[in-house]
């Protein structure tokens, strides 16, 4: 299931909606990213995530989809916020369950790897400097990379 | 043809949207850009570095020889940050 919504979310309570009567379930792994304090040296109060609504939608889900294909998952989640955050705040939580643990901690990193150098999403800093859009990392598109196999 | 700029791209040239119909020349990405850059300093800005330009049409994304036509979503973006 994938979820994008200004509101914050409960761990908790999705978590235990993930795997709610699904007893086949040995093991669920969950990332969950927040607000940094800081941006390399500068310091960061705030952010605001701009989003593409509607592209941001098909493109978790076809990520998500890709997962499910390679990895037998009893079930995944991924929501994501947009709008603006405060240090500390929650931006996304990705989970995924499954029968044993290696599926489930594979699949998590691969859905992490892959949102970030494929889901719509831009962050704009506020630092003491004024707002500042984030540059993307080559590094996430090196750890997106090694999840290739054609 | 709607055209949707987001981040940098929207700041630099200013606006988030457009509907318009490009010359009957251009006929895929890279000259729907090229012919984009040509409209002032804002868009020869914003587009200049070709490296940090990703497009999506209707909603997916493509290269530079994919073609556009009348009635298609293109949405201009620099490299995404999300997560």
């Amino acid at each position: 299931m994938i979820r994008v919504q200004r509101e914050d979310f409960d761990i908790g309570r999705e978590l235990e909606a993930l795997t709610r009567g699904k007893t086949g379930v040995g093991g669920v792994a969950c990332f969950l990213g927040l607000v940094r304090d800081m941006a390399g040296d500068k310091a960061v109060g705030a952010m605001t995530l701009e989003h593409y609504p509607g592209m941001t939608e098909r493109e978790l889900a076809r990520i998500e989809e890709e997962a499910n294909r390679r990895w037998p998952l009893a079930a995944s989640l991924i929501v994501h916020r947009y709008g603006r955050l405060e240090r500390g705040e929650r931006i996304v939580l990705v989970a995924t369950a499954s029968a044993h643990r290696e599926a489930a901690f594979q699949a998590c990193e691969f859905l992490v790897d892959y949102l970030k150098t494929k889901a719509p999403f831009w962050k704009q800093e506020e630092t003491p400097d004024g707002p500042r859009w984030v540059d993307a990392e080559s590094r996430d598109d090196e750890a997106a990379t090694r999840w290739t196999t054609d | 043809m709607k055209l949707l700029y987001f981040a940098w791209l929207r700041t630099k040239i200013g606006i988030a949207e457009e509907v318009l119909e490009p010359p009957g020349g251009v006929t895929d990405v890279a000259g729907l850009v090229e012919w984009l850059k040509s409209r002032g300093p804002r868009f020869a800005d914003a587009l200049g570095n070709d490296k940090l330009v990703r497009v999506a049409v209707n909603q997916t994304y493509v290269d530079g020889r994919h073609p556009v036509k009348p009635g298609d979503e293109v949405a201009l973006f620099p490299p995404v940050t999300g997560g």
